[in-house]
């Protein structure tokens, strides 16, 4: 299965400095220059001062390039890529709440979720939470399924991506005030007034 | 070591920027630096002006004469509010600026404290990039960055917020003086070596080329390269109204000014021309017209630093991310002799048709109007003045008949169009280039949006000379209700105050000008003088500028004066 095309749907993936502000700057860009956003997540990395930005736009790899160099405009976004043609896994995470009060609609949705890679993680006497991970792509299937039995709550993450094989999207990069507290270090009285 | 307060960090980060001016005006949360500026008199010029708007003006003009920083300090709340239209005049037009704002102390912040705003959150969108600094030891560094951000790439303005108890707090002064390294921010400088070759191939494949000439070609320094890609390929070069001065205008390959009042040659020949050669500009939809039927025979190279403007709003059949200078210095040597003999001459036509249908070929007995005006002071100062303009009709007749030689002699608010930037634009240029001779050429609308800092002017007694073209309208308005709303002049008829008395309040020398004959004298008399003087001149009410595209409408579809004798 080629997990990277979804529709006409495009990624793009920013890697950011983690500091206050930076999410409302990249929100910014995005009204002012009118770009019609899919869905925006933003996560930690293994590096305490990067987040990393999975976004998607319903629209064409000019349009995705278009968002791409005005986002690397931005001083707080390190690296910018366009997960164009590059192949690449996805995952978005549901929560979706259904309707749990009679045997008809427990069976339909224990049969349907043993067909998805869903997990009910929550039961009560009248609704049932279901987690489900997975594409874009497969969440709409199931959930197009399940709507049926009566949906009466519903979160999605958002997707988030990562490019495959050895291409690694990352940066050496540490903290500012780090980086000049090391140089300053090593300069021993250099750069300082007497 | 040295342990400083924030407020005195501000003051030797400024220094060691080779900053020596500064303009602002004080108040609670910015007052600990105010107060450290006493220490740093001798060193650190501070103009106080009347209006934080005129302080962002002043430093916005300050950057465009000189090529540095212009620094510009408010208080918080309405101090910094003030300054939010000269920023964002600064950041259309990438204007080097940096704005020092006071903040309430950190745990006031979003308590909605006296004189609280939250400024960073405001000029997002207007400033290149801005700072609030919520730790002394980070006073440093971000001034540092906020000068490397504003003055490199593509320039603009950045905006350090400084809450006062920072500004109060001790560190130990340190600066860095390593090179900024930012990991989210590096500006192009070369081209790829294919993009050279793509970009010579559609040069020489080209018959009727055209160079497009803009504001990026100053701000690189570029402007040697580009005459000699001019010259060595005979290749016309029209200007926008911020790219004026990146070649001499009396330069026989120079067709002059491109867009909605552009000289009509540039806009025929931009539409007829088989390459455009885009350097530094950005097709703003004054220079385009309507997108759909602009330059639809061009195959276009475009070259600019902010790749972002790449494909933006035209597409590009060679797109190159760069530094001007640098790209062209890799271009030249490859790039052969050529000869456009047939495409000039068409062009020579064209300019033939413009100049009989010049207003300075009328007889206009009896009346003055804006072009002799303004054609006149540039014969008086031989043409050689930086000249700072307001927004209107008297902007784009001095675009028209001031001819500029020089780069950074016509400083004027293309993008965003700021009424009141003129005269303290001017103000903060004469601080920037003090042996220059400055001219605030102003509408009687737009002066009187920031004629407060007259008192700036007469208390640093700085050398600015005004020209107010009065024609008693918002003139450019008037125009676009002449022409599409069938005259009906409202809201742009003014009741004015008598400026003459205005500047003799002030303590301006001044004179009024009614007719031709007395421009003379007046402009030579506010020439000897050593300090401002303003000059009134009372024009023609309802003269118009013309070629003129209607916004929107195709290039080549120009309202055009028409000759004398047709009517
Ligand atoms: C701050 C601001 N408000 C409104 C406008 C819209 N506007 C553009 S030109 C103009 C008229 C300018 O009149 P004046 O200063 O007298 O110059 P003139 O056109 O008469 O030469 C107006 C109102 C503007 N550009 N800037
Ligand atoms: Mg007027």
């Amino acid at each position: 299965m080629d997990e990277a095309k979804t529709e006409n749907k495009m990624t793009v993936v920013a890697l950011v400095e983690n500091e206050p502000g930076v999410l409302n700057r990249i929100a910014s860009l995005f009204r002012r220059r009118a770009f019609n956003i899919d869905s925006l997540t933003v996560g930690r990395t293994h590096r305490p001062h990067i987040s990393r930005m999975t976004i998607r736009v319903v629209a064409g790899p000019e349009y995705a390039r278009k968002i791409a160099t005005n986002l690397q405009k931005l001083v707080n976004v390190i690296d910018v890529r366009v997960l164009d043609n590059e192949p690449h896994v996805e995952r978005d995470l549901a929560l979706i709440k259904v309707r749990n009060d009679d045997a008809d609609s427990r069976n339909t949705i224990t049969e349907i979720c043993d067909r998805y890679p869903a997990r009910i993680i929550d039961v009560g006497p009248h609704v049932a939470i279901i987690e489900m991970v997975g594409t874009e792509t497969i969440i709409e299937e199931f959930i197009e399924e399940v709507r049926p039995t009566g949906i009466v709550e519903m979160i999605r993450t958002g997707v988030v991506s990562m490019g495959r094989g050895t291409r690694i999207h990352d940066t050496k990069f540490i903290n500012r005030r780090a980086l000049l507290e090391a140089a300053a270090k090593a300069r021993t009285g250099n750069g300082r007034i007497d | 070591m040295m342990i400083l307060k924030g407020s005195e960090i501000i003051m030797e980060c400024l220094l060691k920027e080779g900053v020596h001016v500064m303009f602002g005006y004080p108040g609670g949360a910015i007052l600990p630096t105010y107060d450290a500026m006493a220490k740093y008199e001798d060193r650190l010029h501070h103009v106080l002006v009347r209006h934080e708007q005129g302080a962002s003006h002043m430093a916005d003009g300050y950057a465009r004469a000189t090529g540095e920083v212009g620094v510009c300090i408010a208080t918080s709340g309405p101090g910094a509010t003030n300054l939010v239209t000269g920023l964002a005049t600064a950041m259309m037009d990438s204007s080097p600026v940096l704005a020092i704002t006071g903040q309430v102390p950190i745990p006031a912040i979003g308590s909605d404290a006296f004189q609280e705003t939250d400024v960073t959150g405001v000029t997002l969108p207007i400033t290149k990039h801005n700072y609030l600094v919520t730790d002394v030891r980070d006073l440093a560094y971000t001034m540092k960055e906020a000068f490397h951000i504003a003055r490199t790439g593509r320039p603009g303005p950045v905006l350090v917020d400084v809450p006062k108890d920072v500004q109060n707090a001790e560190t130990e002064f340190v600066y860095p003086d390593s090179e900024i390294v930012l990991p989210g921010y590096h500006p192009p400088s070369s081209a790829e070596e294919h993009e050279i070759e793509a970009a010579l191939q559609l040069i020489a494949d080209s018959k009727r080329p055209i160079i497009l000439a803009g504001h990026g070609i100053l701000m690189s320094g570029a402007m040697s390269e580009v005459r000699e890609l001019s010259e060595r390929a005979q290749i016309p070069v029209s200007l926008t109204l911020l790219g004026k001065g990146a070649m001499p205008e009396d330069h026989p390959l120079v067709i002059g000014m491109m867009g909605m009042h552009g000289e009509a040659c540039s806009n025929l020949a931009i539409q007829e021309a088989d390459l455009l050669i885009a350097l530094g500009m950005r097709f703003d939809d004054r220079v385009t017209g309507n997108l759909k039927t602009y330059a639809l025979n061009a195959r276009k190279i475009h070259i600019d630093i902010d790749r972002s403007e790449i494909n933006k709003n035209v597409r590009a059949d060679v797109g190159i991310a760069g530094d001007l200078k640098t790209v062209l210095t890799q271009l030249l040597p490859k790039l052969p002799r050529h000869s456009h003999l047939d495409w000039i001459g068409r062009i020579r036509d064209w300019q033939e048709d413009s100049s009989e249908r010049d207003i300075l070929n009328y007889e206009t007995p009896g009346i003055l109007l804006t072009a002799q005006v303004i054609n006149d002071i540039w014969r008086l100062t031989g043409g050689d003045a930086i000249t700072v303009t307001d927004v209107g009709q008297h902007q784009m007749l001095e675009a028209q008949y001031y001819p500029h030689q020089r780069p950074s002699t016509l400083l004027t608010s293309g993008g965003l169009g700021t009424m009141g930037f003129g005269f303290p634009a001017a103000i903060g240029a004469k601080f920037g280039k003090p042996n220059e001779e400055i001219w605030a050429i102003v509408g009687d609308g737009g002066f009187q949006m920031t004629l407060c800092e007259m008192a700036t002017a007469v208390q640093e007694n700085i050398n600015v000379n005004i020209a107010i073209i009065n024609n008693n309208f918002l003139g450019m308005v008037r125009q676009w209700q002449e022409l599409f709303f069938e005259k009906r002049y409202q809201a742009t008829p003014m009741v004015n105050p008598d400026f003459c008395k205005l500047a003799d309040a002030y303590g301006i020398p001044n004179r009024l000008v009614t007719q031709r004959d007395q421009i003379e004298d007046a402009v030579n008399f506010a020439r000897g003088i050593d300090g401002p003087t303003l000059i009134e001149f009372v024009v023609e009410k309802e003269e118009m500028v013309y070629p003129m595209v209607p916004a929107g409408a195709d290039l080549h579809d120009m309202k055009r004066r028409p000759k004398p004798g047709e009517a």
